[in-house]
């Protein structure tokens, strides 16, 4: 079953640049995919669109159900719950502790005091944070800020993962922890992962889908894909 | 339930949000409090005027003469017509029969006294009078000629010309008063909104992550608007500290009247209170609007 299905998806900006030129995309419930491409290939674009931070300008996006370019800004939250979201940025709130970064995404949704309690304290488990809950970001390796992001993206079961640029600002071995993590996510809870990157050793040493785009178009789609020069 | 834990978490937010965010926040309450200063002092202004005028037109008095033809029932049916005429004080309506108009002309006077002294019941010159007071001033002419249409009402008076003058000065007042205010609210609002609009700006981030994990636009809301009507009310304190000591204050200093007698000022309690009532009530729903309608901005993304 395909969670993910985009149709002749056009995107251009208002300044006129087209990102995305006639895309069509199916992608499998429960996979682990890499989205890669150089600069200005569009894939950043893509991810944005598919929750919803840019609305396509012509095509269909179906995500987990939702037809995502028809939906209604004052309802984009029912596709944000579905999802977990990590950015190359982390961006956490910095006067919140761990523990309050990763309950707000439970708050939000009227989650009790008991739930958010056990799922948040199970989430930083996972990620490998429980000893840090009080500490507030600015105490913690940008690798741990990644993790309290990560925690936070999981901590309400979501159906996708969707990354972007999840290691752009680690080193490559504290890289490698973090796509442990995914992996990990991925394989224990079926979670679909969305992984945009340019790190190379990462795509090439985890052997996952690769989807390549490049100038706005799709030019491959591998099964056990690796970061190819030619195509980048 | 779910509501109910939501609105109180909201209520915390914006709690902990005043606090964490002092520096903002202190500015927009002074904001808030220097012009909720100036909406109190105009309001009270403005009261006190129409206060005054109020005064002045509730002593405006139409004195009918009646012909001395009239005979006892005739005076009788007059006061019944007056009755019927809407504009007229029903409470107010005062007969005084010549006898008695030249007794009251006697005690104003000692020349009046000496002169009217020798007239009897028959030859006294003087007419039997109506004193009529109005509900509405500004009818007070109108009333005066349907007055005058009474059968063996013979002279109809009420100070022409220089009351119609004064009912239109103190028209305009009012208008300009009332202006003042309605005006100096809207500045207010405008301000209000222009300064939360900063302390909202700088807080982009978190709403913008709110909405990313999944926060209904209603639930990033609630607590920017709790947030901004405690505020307002913050803002208010001042103010209203200020009339409730400062008007009774000015009040005892001034004995209660501005310049002359004839001037009064509208004494401290109750008004103090419903001043301070509507102050504090102009600044939460300012408070209110201010931040609603700069948050929505950021709800876009």
């Amino acid at each position: 079953m395909d969670i993910i299905r985009l149709k002749n998806v056009k995107k251009q900006y208002k300044n006129g640049t087209t990102a995305i030129y006639d895309l069509s995309l199916n992608i499998e419930k429960g996979s682990f995919v890499f989205i890669i491409g150089g600069s200005g290939s569009g894939k950043s674009t893509l991810m944005k669109m598919l929750y919803r931070e840019e609305k396509p300008t012509k095509g269909q996006i179906i995500v987990g159900g939702l037809n995502v370019a028809k939906l209604r800004n004052s309802k984009v939250y029912k596709l944000r719950r579905k999802l977990g979201i990590v950015f190359q940025d982390y961006r956490l709130l910095p006067k919140q502790t761990v523990y309050e970064n990763v309950a707000f995404a439970m708050e939000v949704i009227g989650a009790t005091k008991q739930e958010t309690r056990v799922k948040v304290l199970k989430a930083l488990e996972i990620v490998g944070l429980k000893n840090k809950v009080h500490s507030y970001p600015d105490q913690l390796s940008g690798g741990e800020q990644q993790r309290v992001a990560i925690a936070r993206a999981i901590v309400n079961n979501p159906k996708m993962l969707l990354c972007d640029e999840p290691t752009g600002n680690l080193d490559p071995e504290m890289s490698i922890e973090i796509m442990k993590i995914i992996e990990k996510i991925n394989k224990d809870w079926g979670t679909t992962v969305l992984v945009v990157t340019h790190d190379k050793e990462i795509v090439n040493k985890m052997k996952k889908q690769v989807i390549t785009l490049k100038e706005g178009r799709l030019v491959n789609n591998k099964a056990k894909g690796t970061y190819d020069n030619e195509n980048a | 339930m779910k509501m109910l834990r939501m609105l109180g978490r909201s209520i915390r937010d914006a709690f902990k949000s005043v606090f964490r965010n002092f520096s903002l926040s202190l500015a927009s309450i002074s904001c808030i409090t220097i012009t909720l200063i100036i909406v109190a002092i105009s309001i009270m202004a403005s009261y006190n005027v129409s206060n005054f005028t109020e005064e002045i037109e509730k002593d405006l008095t139409i004195v009918a003469f009646v012909e001395n033809s009239a005979t006892k029932e005739e005076i009788e049916n007059i006061k019944n017509e007056l009755k019927n005429i809407s504009n007229i004080n029903q409470k107010e309506i005062k007969y005084e029969s010549k006898s008695q108009v030249k007794q009251e002309m006697q005690t104003q006077s000692e020349i009046f006294n000496t002169v009217m002294e020798g007239w009897d019941e028959e030859d006294n010159p003087l007419k039997d009078t109506f004193q009529i007071k109005v509900k509405n001033a500004e009818e007070i002419s109108k009333t005066a000629k349907q007055i005058e249409k009474i059968e063996k009402i013979a002279i109809v008076r009420y100070g022409e010309g220089m009351v119609d003058k004064l009912i239109t000065a103190f028209d305009s007042i009012k208008k300009v008063t009332y202006g003042t205010v309605i005006a100096l609210i809207l500045v207010t609002i405008f301000l209000i909104i222009n300064t939360i609009k900063l302390t909202i700006y700088s807080r982009k981030r978190e709403i913008s992550i709110m909405r990313l994990v999944g926060a209904s636009n209603f639930t990033i809301k609630t607590p920017f608007i709790i947030e901004g009507m405690f505020l307002g009310l913050l803002g208010s304190l001042i103010p209203i500290g200020m009339i409730i000591f400062g008007y009774p204050a000015l009040y005892d200093r001034m004995n209660g009247y501005v310049f002359t007698p004839l001037v009064n000022l509208i004494s401290p309690t109750p008004f103090v209170y419903t001043v301070s009532l509507m102050i504090m009530i102009i600044g939460i729903i300012v408070g209110m609007i201010g931040s609603s309608s700069a948050v929505r901005k950021y709800l876009k993304v």
